[in-house]
């Protein structure tokens, strides 16, 4: 491994203004749904009015005969599709046969939402016009809804082609099933562990489907052109992962889809499917012409891809001196119409924080009549955590102890095996734990009725996957750095600075870009965690390249040996001395100056995929008031301490873990898919959905502990989901502080708060 | 073809005319008709505010306004806020504040705030936030844009 005792950074640890800043206050930024196009035309969608329903048929005729009407596009449209292919969206693979089918209905429309036909047109309002004009005759069927029910063995069937899949081990189902997936963790002996245990909590929760709820619909802007080049605009966390999405449903070559990353208004994991980018290149290659397709709200929250709904059973028992013999975890989650819900990852997160003998976790993955999941900030974690972080704050109140005393004594650590057999490497949980207990906040009195002060943690595991960059010396000494990996928080920032910090140069040397996917090498996603990770060993590589070559050159340029050469950390490079005795030495800017006539300018590429991942622990602390009347709950103060590795530019990471730390404040309190019996949402829009405003909230104190990864060129471990992870709990044991009612079903509205409370009285 | 109107109004102090759709929103208008497309659509029904405008010098969702009623009106988008001497103290006080994550609420927040420091130059914490729970952010949970707001209103 690299060095990470360094005592002090230059670059790194500073906190500049980011590159794309300017644009970004101004209204220059360019965003996916700000393309403009000469000729472009404009996209719509019908969608299924009905949660489950047979589509008998569709009917176009009237709607393509309306003025500036130029085509229409359906399930028929798409190229016949190799269902074996699995693309690699970086966070959670989808098989190409849902995909496809998620785009646009096939025989059966499976949500209410579920596209059915678009249709583009010269103008937005005649587009809509024409959504009125297509007649379709359904056959509705019932909805299934409910998770459990869902996983009946006798309950009606989503897909007739669905076996449950056991990642396991246990192959594959003999009959069609609602059940996508299957697993089962086993450690330990888990019925002589409740045997030795002193005192068993058995308990059950639920969550509601949450929206990411990035503030920008989803958007994308195709053109097709007649030598079958097709070029997409939009706004995605991952332009290579449209890329590969739409080289499988159009059935075209990767080199022959270029798709353009925009700026992104936000993804938290929902912007990695593709929804309506397909059917604006069928549409484009129907027309000749550009077409522009934006989802509105209500088209975002009922079509894309939320988390799952979650049922989660916790059985912890420990003995009386607090130690935590065994833990039995059962969940089952809502995929939505196709297989593909975070349960896998729910399951091995749900016990992350401790170190526990014997456990058994078992985890299944359903299929519903509600929108496919996608992925969501620590996917799955949030609703194992919310369970298991509710029974231990439950078990220590039981056992008389400081809830974070508990913890510490069955703290994981380097060399504890999580449930799946892994064992953890140099983490931060102990020193989070710790940083929690020693905080003034957890140290201070909280005064008042109704209020209550309640903690919790949260594990996530992070990602690496692929980065590509390269950069080139300008003569100026200058470096333009271009990057395949889009940057939603901050990224081209901490590119730059990484770079900046392994060449000793200054922040403002460094111009980053990112690029289309025909100009660099295929980066994944920016999700997982991963992105600032991945750089920092990207710019680490790329530094090490440009170093080596301007060792050359120099030693070229002075005429001796190569290994007489060495490029210094002050972006000096030195040389033997010269035979008259003076020294040689020459700096980075002035080599730079150099490059052009002694052989060529000078340039570095990097192609990285780093696998070791720093883990994130995560401790969060929120005190509570209740009001007793209404059952609201209100924010008084909220702390989130997390081990971060090396924060590289901290006021972006304490801008992760206080965004995290609010999105699921909101799944804690207002935030559901509020659905009726036939399957429909009564929540659709911005209102109704009640995502946190700034009145909701106090000031998210935030608190770095650097604990480094020994496994990165600067100790970074990734930073962006685990935030999400503890605060449900944590707020949920708050109530129950101030109020000695344990919500164990979320979102813990006012109407839900109240309806506990008024049960409590009676 | 749809119903064409043309609609004078002065847009960032410049006089311009533009041809909208009888059904055009300003929002629609301004993104689609006429290219400033700095002002965001997040919601198009009123609840997120990224997509807030000076309206004659009053803070409006143009989402919720008909691109025929600002017929002589006076305008002022995100475009319109930096002067000829650079950004504004609000749009300093974003970047050095680290405001804003993925940048989409920014220009709805901007324009929002500025309303806000034209009525009140000096608000506590409470009316910051009590001001500015029509806009919706999903990426910061609020605690960096508000420090920036009061900063900005310090300069």
């Amino acid at each position: 491994m690299v060095a990470t005792d360094k005592p002090a950074y230059r670059v790194i640890g500073s906190r500049p203004v980011r590159p794309d800043g300017a644009d970004k206050v101004t209204g220059r930024a360019r965003y996916g749904a700000d393309v403009l196009l000469p000729g472009m035309l404009y996209g719509r969608v019908l969608r299924s009015p009905h949660a489950h329903a047979r589509i008998v048929r569709i009917d176009t005729s009237k709607a393509e005969a309306l003025d500036g009407v130029r085509a229409v596009a359906s399930w028929d449209d798409l190229p016949p599709k190799n269902w074996d292919e699995l693309p690699n969206l970086g966070e959670g693979a989808a098989e190409t046969r849902w995909m496809a089918r998620n785009v646009f209905a096939s025989d059966k429309a499976l949500y209410k939402g579920h596209a059915i036909a678009a249709v583009c047109a010269t103008d937005p309002h005649i587009a809509e016009d024409a959504l009125g004009l297509i007649e379709v005759e359904y056959e509705v069927l019932p909805p299934l809804l409910d998770v459990r029910e869902a996983m009946d063995p006798n309950a009606p069937l989503l897909h007739d082609d669905l076996y449950t899949t056991d990642l396991s081990g246990g192959g594959t189902s003999d009959e069609p099933t609602n059940i996508g997936k299957h697993l089962e963790f086993r450690s330990g002996d888990i019925e002589a562990g409740f045997e030795e245990a002193d005192i068993v909590v058995d308990r059950e929760f639920e969550t509601s489907m949450a929206h990411q709820g990035y503030l920008e619909p989803h958007n994308g802007t195709a053109m097709w052109s007649e030598d079958g080049e097709l070029t997409v605009w939009n706004s995605s966390q991952g332009p290579f992962v449209v890329r590969e999405q739409l080289h499988m449903l159009l059935d075209l070559p990767l080199s022959k889809v270029k798709v353009v990353p925009m700026e992104i208004g936000g993804g938290f994991g929902g912007k990695i499917p593709v929804y309506m980018e397909p059917m604006a290149a069928i549409l484009s290659k129907k027309t000749g012409r550009p077409v522009k397709m934006i989802m509105t709200r209500q088209e975002v929250l009922e079509a894309t891809g939320p988390t799952s709904g979650t049922w989660v059973r916790a059985k912890i028992g420990a003995t009386n001196d607090g130690r935590i013999v065994a833990a039995e975890i059962e969940l089952a989650f809502e995929a939505g119409a196709f297989p593909g819900s975070p349960f896998s990852a729910g399951a091995l997160c749900a016990l992350g924080p401790y170190d526990i003998e014997n456990q058994r976790v078992e985890g299944w993955d359903v299929c519903v009549n509600k929108p496919k999941v996608a992925a969501y900030r620590a996917p799955g974690a949030p609703a194992t955590a919310f369970a298991v972080e509710s029974v231990l704050d439950e078990l220590a109140e039981l056992l008389e102890r400081d809830p974070i005393d508990l913890r510490l004594q069955n703290a994981a650590r380097e060399g504890t095996r999580l449930s799946d057999g892994t064992p953890l490497p140099v983490v931060g949980n102990i020193e989070v734990m710790e940083r929690v207990q020693g905080s003034e906040h957890y140290r201070s009195e909280l005064q008042g009725e109704n209020r209550g002060r309640g903690v919790a943690m949260g594990y996530w595991r992070n990602g690496g996957m692929e980065t590509s960059a390269h950069a080139a010396i300008n003569q100026d000494g200058t470096i333009n750095l271009v990057v395949g990996t889009v940057d939603i928080g901050g990224l081209r920032a901490t590119h730059s600075m990484q770079l900046a910090e392994a060449l000793g140069l200054e922040y403002d040397d460094i111009r980053p870009q990112v690029v289309d996917t025909s100009a660099v090498g295929r980066s994944s996603v920016t999700g997982g965690s991963r992105s600032t990770f991945a750089a920092g060993w990207a710019m680490h590589e790329l530094a090490q390249d440009l170093r080596t070559q301007l060792e050359a050159r120099a030693a070229q340029i002075w005429g001796v040996e190569r290994d007489e050469v060495s490029y210094g950390d002050d972006a000096v490079v030195r040389g033997p001395e010269a035979e008259d005795g003076s020294e040689r030495s020459v700096s980075f800017k002035e080599l730079a100056g150099q490059l052009y006539g002694s052989g060529g300018m000078i340039q570095a590429r990097a192609d990285v995929s780093p696998t070791t991942v720093g883990p994130a622990y995560a401790g969060h602390v929120v005190d509570v008031e209740v009001d007793p009347e209404t059952g609201k709950v209100d924010i008084l103060r909220y702390t989130a301490v997390q081990d971060v590795g090396k924060a590289i530019h901290p006021s972006y990471v304490e801008g992760q873990l206080q965004g995290g730390a609010l999105q699921g404040i909101g799944m804690a309190l207002t935030e559901e898919y509020f659905y009726d019996d036939d399957g429909v949402m009564r929540n659709s829009s911005l209102l109704d959905y009640r995502m946190p405003t700034a009145l909701d909230t106090p000031m998210i104190d935030a608190v770095l502990v650097e604990v480094a990864n020994p496994g990165h060129p600067y100790g970074v471990r990734g930073v962006g989901e685990v935030p999400i992870v503890p605060p449900l709990a944590a707020i949920t044991n708050a109530i129950h502080a101030a109020t000695g009612v344990r919500m164990q079903k979320l979102p813990a509205s006012p109407r839900a708060v109240l309806n506990e409370l008024l049960s409590e009285e009676t | 073809m749809t119903d064409r109107m043309i609609v004078s109004a002065t847009i960032n102090g410049e006089p311009l005319e533009f041809l909208a759709d009888q059904r055009d929103s300003l929002l629609e208008a301004l993104r689609e008709r006429i290219g400033l497309t700095g002002t965001k659509e997040g919601c198009n029904d009123g609840n997120c505010g990224a997509c807030s405008v000076l309206m004659d010098g009053r803070l409006v969702n143009s989402c919720l306004v008909m691109a025929a009623e600002v017929e002589g009106a006076d305008v002022t988008t995100v475009e319109g806020l930096a002067t000829e001497d650079g950004l504004i103290p609000l749009q300093q006080a974003f970047l050095e504040e680290a405001a804003l994550q993925c940048g989409i609420c920014t220009p709805g927040f901007l324009v929002a705030s500025k309303a806000l420091l034209d009525a009140n130059p000096n608000p506590t914490e409470y009316e910051a936030r009590y001001w500015l729970a029509g806009n919706l952010c999903r990426c910061t949970g609020y605690d960096k844009i508000i420090r920036a707001v009061l900063k900005a209103a310090e300069a």
